[in-house]
């Protein structure tokens, strides 16, 4: 509050226009409005609002609902399926309508041969993304090894957000001793670089789509564990557990009704950034050999098949890297504009 | 000496853990069809493979400590893993070493720069950059590479040529350092950032000291602490990107040797990089951990219950 200089204004003579600068001088310019300080409005308000604010945080979700959508809906409502072969079509290179006409995308390579006439197609036939060295549709393909690779970062980071919350949980909130074996057990096992494990792991497993899951699962945890604690050992020190403690109620009542929903915001960050990096391993092991079969394709499966005529059919690796390198980084902007909507003063990990 | 302690309690436990799944892989690595069933149980016997699971792991542990890890199965058969390790490392930490240092200094000068002229179009620039980085893999970044700068361009070669160490290990280094870069320059942004606001740079300001001085002499030197403790998870990226990188180079290193015994069930041969790999891991941690407390006197005083 800024000091008052004069005892009474009246004490001196002046006109209103004087008496209302004097007021003017008077009101620093960093007090607060009414408005904001009177508005009373929820959490979930604020943090829609602040997220809203955030561009990044936008285009981020708007990417990511456009490629689950086209992932989800393509496979649903085209005429082949990801599998559907045609040898007499192999390799033919994207085509798209409109855009033919710009002598871009359409379907005739560098010696100006029409690949389209070539292979018997008539006119009007498009492949928007090429097709492969079987002659599937690579539209198809991509949306739906999309979808399997969505859904398998999905199931990996559920499985990854019940276990590694389980075991924050347990530990931040017994402490001692169990706290102290817990957190050695996982001070070891984060010694070991994931890539080992994950490797050895999908070597030991039946290749498949299951298994994949499950090895993103093995390591996947850990941090999600590690958030969880830290929230819980904050939380626990608040008063409002110490009431519900006095007032009786079991360790079960004051852990899940009491702290959960108050780490969850946490932990839905974390899964948040656990996505893009579920994908990332899923298109490691596909790199390696251990992906999914074909003709099942993930986003990882068709870089690393694509990968082999890289030189010869560019299109075949850029597209799904496209996906996947946007994909990745919508996730990322998301997650960060909505950790930043939790909690503005909390410092960047 | 804690910290030592678990370091070696961690090895032990990847040795133990590794030699476990092992035991569990399907197939074995004497998958030849003109091989009968004496031969294969004399290839057992041969190799020891036909003692229970204990006693081989303790012949195992035995010989790891005179650094032998048994011979290679099947893709030289009877050569000692240690030669194959021999040739492959160097190049690995030569080609991790080169990412390391590139990304490093251009990330610190990105993020420095961003701090200093923050809002302006290089922050921004920064921004995206490390944002890229961070979430894109590095065989995104090293496919990309393959196909402008040495497909249409021809600036570089593809492929890695032992003959031309350096030139061509160019493009794998760019690859690998990109995500190092990205979190340096993200780092160094925000620490840099924190670092100006303090008062002992408004007191260094008010005392008249000029602006390239404050950088350089305190809030740079500030801002290096806490990055050296991003360094180690750095390194994990190194790693698993060394992995695919090295397959798509064609770099003859650990990476590409990894791959080799897990196509051709080469027991001895995955166990022994896994190895290499833990124990390159567990190393850089240990020393990046007793690095910052050298470093930085707040930690050591508090060390005491770390």
């Amino acid at each position: 509050m800024s000091e008052h200089v004069f005892t009474s204004v009246t004490d001196v003579d002046l006109t209103p226009e004087e008496l209302a600068e004097l007021k003017l001088v008077n009101e620093s310019p960093d007090e607060f409005e009414a408005k904001d300080t009177y508005e009373v409005t929820g959490f979930w308000t604020d943090v829609f609002a602040r997220l809203r604010k955030n561009r990044g945080a936008i285009v981020g979700f708007a990417l990511i609902a456009i490629i689950t959508l086209l992932a989800v809906f393509v496979p649903l409502f085209s005429s082949v399926t990801y599998k559907d072969a045609n040898i007499d079509h192999a390799y033919l290179p994207p085509k798209v309508p409109v855009l033919e006409k710009l002598g871009i995308l359409d379907g005739i390579d560098e010696n100006g041969v029409d690949l389209y006439a070539e292979a018997g197609l008539p006119d009007g036939t498009y492949y928007l993304f090429g097709t492969d060295s079987m002659g599937r549709d690579m539209f198809v393909r991509l949306w739906n090894g999309t979808r399997i690779s969505l859904l398998m970062a999905l199931l990996a980071v559920l499985t990854d957000l019940i276990i590694g919350m389980s075991y924050g949980l347990v530990s931040g909130y017994f402490g001692g001793k169990v706290d102290f074996l817990m957190q050695r057990f996982v001070e070891v096992l984060n010694g070991i670089p994931s890539l080992v494990i994950i490797t050895l792991f999908a070597l030991v497993l039946k290749p498949g789509m299951i298994s994949i899951i499950l090895t993103l699962m093995i390591t996947g945890w850990i941090p999600m564990s590690r958030v969880c604690r830290a929230q819980v050992l904050k939380q626990k020190e608040f008063e409002y557990v110490l009431a519900s403690r006095v007032l009786g109620s079991s360790n079960r009542h004051i852990i899940f009704s009491e702290i959960v929903p108050n780490v969850l915001g946490q932990v839905v960050i974390m899964s948040m950034f656990s996505i893009p990096s579920a994908i990332f391993t899923e298109s490691y092991l596909a790199f390696i050999g251990l992906g999914v079969r074909a003709p099942m394709a993930s986003l990882g499966s068709l870089v690393s098949t694509g990968y082999k005529s890289f030189l010869a059919y560019p299109y075949l690796v850029i597209i799904p890297i496209i996906v996947l390198g946007t994909l990745m980084v919508s996730f990322n902007l998301f997650a960060d504009g909505l950790r930043d909507a939790f909690d503005p003063t909390m410092k960047e990990m | 000496m804690k910290r030592i302690a678990l370091a070696v309690v961690t090895l032990f436990a990847i040795t133990f853990l590794l030699f476990l799944l092992m035991e569990f892989l399907p197939g074995s690595p004497f998958n030849d069809e003109k091989l009968n069933e004496t031969q294969k149980a004399l290839l057992f016997a041969k190799y020891g493979l036909d003692k229970p699971f204990f006693t081989r792991f303790f012949i195992y542990l035995k010989n790891l400590i005179h650094l032998d890890f048994g011979v290679s199965y099947v893709i030289t058969i009877d050569l000692p893993v240690r030669t194959m390790l021999a040739t492959r490392l160097p190049v690995t930490i030569r080609i991790g070493l080169q990412a390391m240092i590139l990304g490093v200094l251009i990330g610190l000068i990105l993020g420095i720069i961003a701090a200093l002229k923050k809002n302006s179009a290089i922050d921004t620039t920064a921004t995206v950059v490390s944002v890229l980085g961070f979430s894109v893999p590095a065989y995104v970044f090293a496919l990309l590479l393959v196909y402008f700068v040495a497909f249409r361009l021809q600036w570089l070669p593809i492929r890695y040529n032992a003959r031309q160490p350096f030139i061509s290990s160019i493009l794998p280094t760019i690859s690998l350092s990109m995500y190092i870069i990205a979190t340096m320059a993200r780092y160094a942004r925000s620490e840099m950032i924190d670092c100006l606001n303090t008062d002992y740079i408004l007191l260094a300001k008010a005392k008249g000291v000029t602006q390239p001085r404050v950088i350089r002499r305190h809030a740079l030197r500030n801002t290096l602490v806490p990055i050296i403790t991003v360094v180690a998870p750095l390194t994990v990226g190194i790693i698993t990107g060394s992995v695919v990188i090295e397959q798509i180079f064609g770099v003859p290193g650990l990476g590409q040797l990894l791959l080799l015994g897990v196509t051709n069930n080469d027991y001895n041969v995955i166990s022994a990089v896994a190895l290499v790999y833990s124990f390159l891991h567990i190393v850089i941690m240990l020393v990046v951990d007793i690095l910052y407390g050298i470093i930085d006197p707040r930690i050591r005083v508090a060390g005491g219950e770390k």
